[in-house]
């Protein structure tokens, strides 16, 4: 019960309407001019010293893109964006080529100290932190440091940003990028191809288990600016890693745009698990500002027993159009998909997951647990498939919605389809809301209402908190409190 | 110590309570009794703190303290607890984190520290044995699966942990077999005395049988209408509320 204490002192420290990591960092920045052109995709390849190849890959991503309608099919609403209006590129200066922590802009550095993140490798191994995380650290546009390469790099481990990666690991980038989320994917997975800034590369060679957590921080400071981070994981043959990501913005007045694409490749028998925990400023509580965050999210179990595991803390953007996805493609492969999603305010989330099972006895499982407060909307959409030659697919679905007074709303959206008689589907779905009996009933032990509220959720979405690596528990845990602030009358 | 002078309450508009008075001693153990619709549940939710009650005119004073402005939470620190008629599921919360969380949640209240987790499990542990609780029991989400005698044997369990001053039995005896309720007042039975106090609200004297009252209030149109020693309960079994009732709204 710590957690819980401690998220509902935590709670009580903050203001109502206070996102906890709205702070500006000032900090000169390199920006490419206001609006998107194939001169502007030309500006930013060339300010990532990128090979021929990529510039054109880029450039007909771009071409597409110009041909592409905005997906209006998901439960959201919001004002049509003028993409002239953005700026594309933006690093704060003197970030150019990588860099070791002694040369960071101590500005950036006092940053990520305010945001909780450990740079320091020195702190870290004086036994500070118990468990070692290695960070990669995005700013806007680019990554400003990642941490423990050399580590990592003695056991074949590439953990770097992809610009980096770009140029000292081209065979692998060109092998890879784009073979999950294919350039043409969507009209913003094609937009993230044009102008794709920064994000992380990992390679983890055949049979190794990563010595630590990955994980990679994103950060969006600088106003009018898009971030659109591009992550690329491939697990060779029996290995193994579990990787992190965080994410936190300012907040400002105007919506910004978030939209990236991650792609992930699992060989044979190598598991990858992706836990997020997205927090991108949500908002005022009137629904003014906040991000826009529309994302690609793909793993594929290429390799026969391979698995990928998805588990995401969604609390955070004004709009979330989120589905990370597994196609399971080698015999006897596994994914699964974690989710807790929170909505509170204005915020409106549409976010589940595809199962597409395409190999013999591949199995998935779906636990979504979707939390709606204020006056937001809620929707799981989530898409279960199995190919004519999926013998013995296997999937189960758990699709739980809370709601928390009576102005917001739950949807749950399945799409099952399965072309294979041996297919074995399960689909259950509950909706629930906090009743003031409930409340009542902890507040007569001795719980006053914000606790007895964090702990009824946190018995909500307990079966989720367990598949996040033991410091993001906590820390989600916290994140769960805050976001329902205010929540209860 | 519980004193209530002149409480007029209304529930969506509705008068329940019409100038209820009532003082129960330290260490008295009182019954109300009256028939369905006379208010005995709405007093003991006004008393708890339950929202949506408004409270027109009148004080309730715990220890001497107004209690009418304090929160549910203020109150149960202050050492009132109420067993619910029917105990509310709390589903994903194992029963031992929620027993914790209450224990220290009024620990804090009161400014003392928190008990350290082995301690606690060994009072938790040694209470449930008296209630036929498993370890089992303990572990699964609050009330969620349980019977309705389970259910009523964790409200004494939670009674027994967090030692009120003042509880309040809201009709226990609903749901219960003979030996259930056998086992959950042998539980009430062993909180006795101390200055502890209890208010005893229930349609029967079957329950009064196992939890023998000092004192007996007969409740009608939400007011204490008669008052007496343990036969008046007797009496009121053998003829009825009728007595009490003439003129009533049904």
């Amino acid at each position: 019960m710590a957690a819980v204490q401690q998220t509902v002192d935590t709670v009580k420290t903050l203001d109502v309407d206070a996102y906890k990591y709205g702070f500006t960092t000032e900090i000169e920045s390199d920006k490419a001019p206001k609006g998107l052109n194939e001169d502007t995709v030309r500006f930013i390849s060339a300010r990532k010293r990128e090979p021929d190849w990529l510039t054109q890959w880029r450039l007909d991503a771009y071409r597409r893109w110009e041909t592409m309608a905005e997906p209006r099919w998901a439960r959201v609403d919001y004002p049509k964006i003028n993409y002239q209006d953005l700026y594309y590129y933006s690093a704060p200066k003197g970030t150019a080529g990588p860099k070791t922590l002694a040369e960071v802009d101590p500005e950036l550095l006092r940053t990520y100290e305010k945001l909780g993140i450990p740079l320091s490798e020195q702190e870290i191994l004086a036994g500070v932190q118990e468990r070692r995380v290695a960070v990669d650290a995005v700013f806007d546009s680019v990554s400003v440091v990642t941490t423990f390469k050399e580590e990592l790099g003695k056991a074949g481990v590439i953990f770097c940003p992809i610009s980096e990666a770009v140029r000292a690991y081209p065979e692998l980038v060109r092998k890879y990028l784009g073979s999950v989320v294919p350039v043409t994917d969507n009209y913003f997975a094609t937009l993230n191809s044009a102008v794709f800034s920064d994000g992380s590369f990992v390679y983890i060679p055949p049979g190794v288990r990563c010595p630590m957590e990955l994980s990679t921080y994103f950060r969006i400071n600088e106003q009018n600016t898009g971030q659109f981070e591009r992550t690329l994981i491939i697990a060779d043959a029996g290995s193994y890693v579990s990787y992190l990501e965080g994410c936190t913005a300012p907040k400002r007045d105007e919506n910004q745009l978030h939209a990236a694409v991650v792609e992930l490749i699992a060989l044979e028998d190598a598991e990858i698990k992706y836990s997020t925990v997205q927090n991108w400023y949500p908002g005022d509580s009137e629904g003014r500002g906040g991000i826009y965050n529309f994302v690609t999210k793909r793993g594929d179990c290429r390799g026969a027993r391979s698995k990928i595991s998805w588990t995401q803390v969604e609390t955070g953007s004004a709009i979330t159009w989120k589905y990370p996805s597994c196609i399971l493609r080698g015999d006897h492969s596994r994914g699964e998909f974690y989710s807790i999603a929170i909505s509170n305010g204005h915020q409106q989330v549409d976010s589940g997951t595809k199962m597409l099972h395409l190999g013999k006895n591949t199995s998935s499982r779906i636990i979504s647990k979707g939390i709606s407060a204020g006056q937001s909307q809620n929707t799981y959409r989530g898409q279960v498939f199995a190919h004519r030659k999926a013998q013995n697919a296997r999937n189960f679905t758990n699709c739980d919605s809370l709601l928390i007074g009576d102005q917001c709303g739950a949807h749950t959206v399945p799409y099952i389809e399965a072309k294979n008689s041996t297919a074995q589907f399960e689909h259950e779905a509950t909706t629930s809301k906090i009743s003031d009996d409930q409340l009542f009933y902890c507040m007569q032990r001795g719980l006053e209402a914000e606790e007895a509220t964090a702990l009824i959720v946190n018995g909500f979405v307990r079966d989720v908190l367990q598949q996040l690596p033991m410091e993001f528990a906590v820390e989600a845990q916290k994140l769960i409190a805050i976001s329902l602030e205010g929540s209860v009358g | 110590m519980l004193e209530i002078e002149n409480l007029h309450v209304r529930v969506a508009g509705k008068k329940i309570l019409d100038g209820l008075n009532l003082t129960v001693e330290d260490g008295q153990v009182a019954a109300i009794m009256g028939p369905n619709g006379s208010g005995k549940s709405t007093l003991s939710y006004v008393v708890a703190g339950r929202a949506d009650y408004e409270v027109e005119q009148g004080s309730i004073k715990l220890d001497g303290a107004d209690i009418l402005e304090m929160s549910p939470a203020e109150r149960a620190a202050r050492g009132l607890f109420l067993v619910f008629q029917y105990p509310l599921e709390i589903p994903g919360v194992a029963t031992m984190t929620f027993l914790k969380a209450a224990l220290n949640a009024q620990r804090k209240a009161r400014g003392e520290a928190e008990l350290p987790t082995l301690e606690f499990m060994k009072q938790v542990r040694a209470a449930a044995a008296k209630l036929n609780i498993s370890q089992d029991m303990l572990k699964r989400p609050v009330n969620v699966g349980f019977s309705g005698g389970e259910k009523k044997r964790m409200e004494v369990l939670q009674m027994a942990l967090l030692e009120p001053r003042f509880a309040i039995l809201d009709e226990m005896d609903s749901g219960l077999d003979i030996d259930a309720l056998k086992t959950c007042a042998e539980g009430v039975n062993a909180l006795r005395g101390e200055g502890r106090s209890l208010l005893v609200i229930t349609h029967y004297q079957r329950l009064l049988n196992f939890i023998p009252p000092d004192v007996v209030h007969v409740m009608s149109r939400g007011k204490i209408v008669r008052s007496g020693g343990p036969d008046l309960a007797l009496a009121l079994e053998a003829t009825g509320y009728a007595d009490y009732t003439e003129g009533a709204a049904a």
